[in-house]
């Protein structure tokens, strides 16, 4: 391991691993709990036609994810809260089109069309230093937001309408926390691309639910599993050529179904 | 006595139908109130308008100066997120963050607060337990605590004895005889039985709301806030039956 360490693409994976780990650590455990995950999935499928206008434009990709993702996580925090069947009817609009929208961009893309499972399952072998630096401040600004609004988002995932009554700004958090999960995906679509964001924000979580009750636990552990993980996967993916993806992705599944497979034998 | 918080012909709904129409109230300096109505008749709106949750469609509710950001919350216990991982005292420490204050850390502080709520709760062996292996009695003391931690002058409750075993009830009513002395309690429910021998006002709601000072339960006053013969015994209620019940509908 250490060998391949000085190899530039290696330190770069291994950052982004590390960067991305954290990003979806601390959100992750609030995506979760307040069941934004289909959100997730909608705004990461949103970012596909942010991609495919970017590379048609010859600009770089993660650009385009970023305006992409972000209008598109404004836009479900602006609808009304209590029609929760709009919600999932524009979820679902902006999961299909968005996809849809980078398929016809990369098909209009001229010469050699690229490859587009690289966009779905990522390649963290690829992620040049410029993305690096880019998914550094991405997390960066995740981590200082999450560390001043920590008690009202924690406040809006137990009980929203106590916050309410509280006086909190519940609606600013709620778009905040939106916002926020938007930053993680652009931040994880360089590592394990479109398909696979949502396990990445999820399977840590429930690996580290598994061995905590506590919150701020449960956010340290899903940093700590996310990072595990994603290097574990990074580490089978280069010894059995397997695609890096993906091969994070398994290892996570493997590792909860060890953890849950121990603590019921331990039940 | 002047009133704390005043509710002015206060009207609101959902989509287009009203719920509430024209709806006023006055709540004093520990008064005990009991609000009583059928489901649907818009009891737990009224006290969402009252703690700024909703926003009225038309009217006011004005706040003097010693109520304005002191009232205290006690939802059902079915409205929050029970799968949420969370310590007892950690849970009653969000009681402690308001929107004035939430960006500041005054960790210490809620603790001992939060701490000290609880012990007088009889909570204070189970602060690390996870809310969500309490019972419904210990979850609703914890409720009642973390509304409790920001030393509130006003205390809504929202349907607190529907979830609980009549042992946990008496637990509540205990609870509540206590606080009496100290704030204005106002409790929503649909089955006003538990409060028979501790509240002081009584107030039917079914859109429109009628305030009944040192109003006692009666047939007549259930059966027009109800919409339906209503049996005492069936109700439960250890009351004198009145022989005309005076009903002003404040305007």
């Amino acid at each position: 391991m250490t060998g391949l360490l000085s190899y530039e693409f290696m330190q770069n994976a291994l950052f982004a691993a590390i960067l991305a780990s954290i990003a979806c650590g601390l959100i992750g455990p609030f995506i979760v709990a307040r069941r934004m995950v289909f959100i997730s999935g909608g705004l990461s499928h949103t970012a596909f036609g942010g991609l495919g206008i970017a590379y048609w434009m010859g600009i770089r990709p993660i650009y385009g994810a970023t305006v992409f993702v972000l209008a598109a996580a404004f836009f479900l925090a602006s609808l009304e809260e209590n029609k929760l069947s709009q919600n999932d009817l524009f979820i679902g609009i902006l999961w299909s089109v968005g996809v849809a929208i980078g398929i016809v961009f990369v098909h209009l893309t001229p010469g050699y069309a690229p490859d587009l499972l690289s966009f779905l399952f990522g390649n963290i072998l690829t992620v040049p230093r410029t993305d690096v630096a880019a998914m550094l401040v991405i997390v960066l600004i995740v981590v200082i937001t999450v560390a001043i609004f920590y008690k009202g988002f924690v406040a809006i995932a137990l009980d929203e309408e106590f916050a309410l009554a509280r006086r909190l700004p519940v609606r600013g958090l709620k778009t905040g926390l939106t916002v926020l999960a938007a930053l993680t995906i652009v931040a994880l679509i360089q590592v394990v691309g479109i398909l696979l964001v949502i396990a990445l924000l999820t399977i840590p979580v429930a690996i580290a639910s598994e061995l905590s009750m506590n919150f701020r636990k449960i956010i340290a552990l899903s940093i700590f599993f996310g990072i595990a993980i994603c290097l574990l996967g990074l580490s089978i993916s280069y010894s059995l050529e397997f695609p890096s993806g993906a091969s994070i992705i398994l290892t996570g599944g493997a590792l909860l179904l060890i953890v849950k497979g121990m603590k019921g034998i331990a039940k | 006595m002047e009133s704390i918080i005043q509710v002015e012909d206060v009207t609101y709904g959902y989509g287009k139908r009203a719920v509430l129409e024209d709806v006023s109230l006055k709540i004093r300096e520990r008064d005990f109130i009991l609000i009583i109505g059928p489901n649907g008749g818009g009891k737990s709106t009224l006290l969402k308008l009252i703690l700024g949750i909703l926003t009225p469609w038309s009217g006011t509710i004005r706040f003097s100066d010693s109520a304005k950001n002191r009232l205290g919350y006690v939802p059902q216990t079915t409205g929050f997120n029970r799968s949420f991982p969370i310590s007892v005292l950690d849970m009653v420490r969000t009681g402690c963050i308001h929107g004035d204050n939430y960006l500041k850390q005054n960790s210490r502080e809620s603790i001992e607060k939060s701490r000290e709520i609880l012990q007088k709760l009889s909570l204070d062996q189970r602060l690390d337990e996870n809310v969500t292996d309490l019972s419904g009695g210990q979850m609703q003391r914890v409720l009642i605590a973390r509304a409790l931690v920001a030393a509130p002058v006003a205390l809504f409750l929202d349907e607190p004895t529907t979830a609980l075993d009549i042992a946990s009830q008496t637990d509540l009513i205990d609870i509540l005889r206590e606080l009496q002395s100290k704030m204005s309690i106002i409790v929503v429910t649909h089955d006003p039985t538990p409060y028979a021998n501790i509240y002081q006002h009584l107030a039917c709601l079914n859109k429109n709301l009628y305030c009944h000072e040192r109003g006692e339960l009666s047939e007549p006053t259930l059966e027009k806030v109800y919409g339906c013969p209503v049996e005492m015994l069936g109700h439960g209620i250890p009351h004198t039956l009145l022989p005309s019940h005076q009903e002003v509908k404040k305007k």
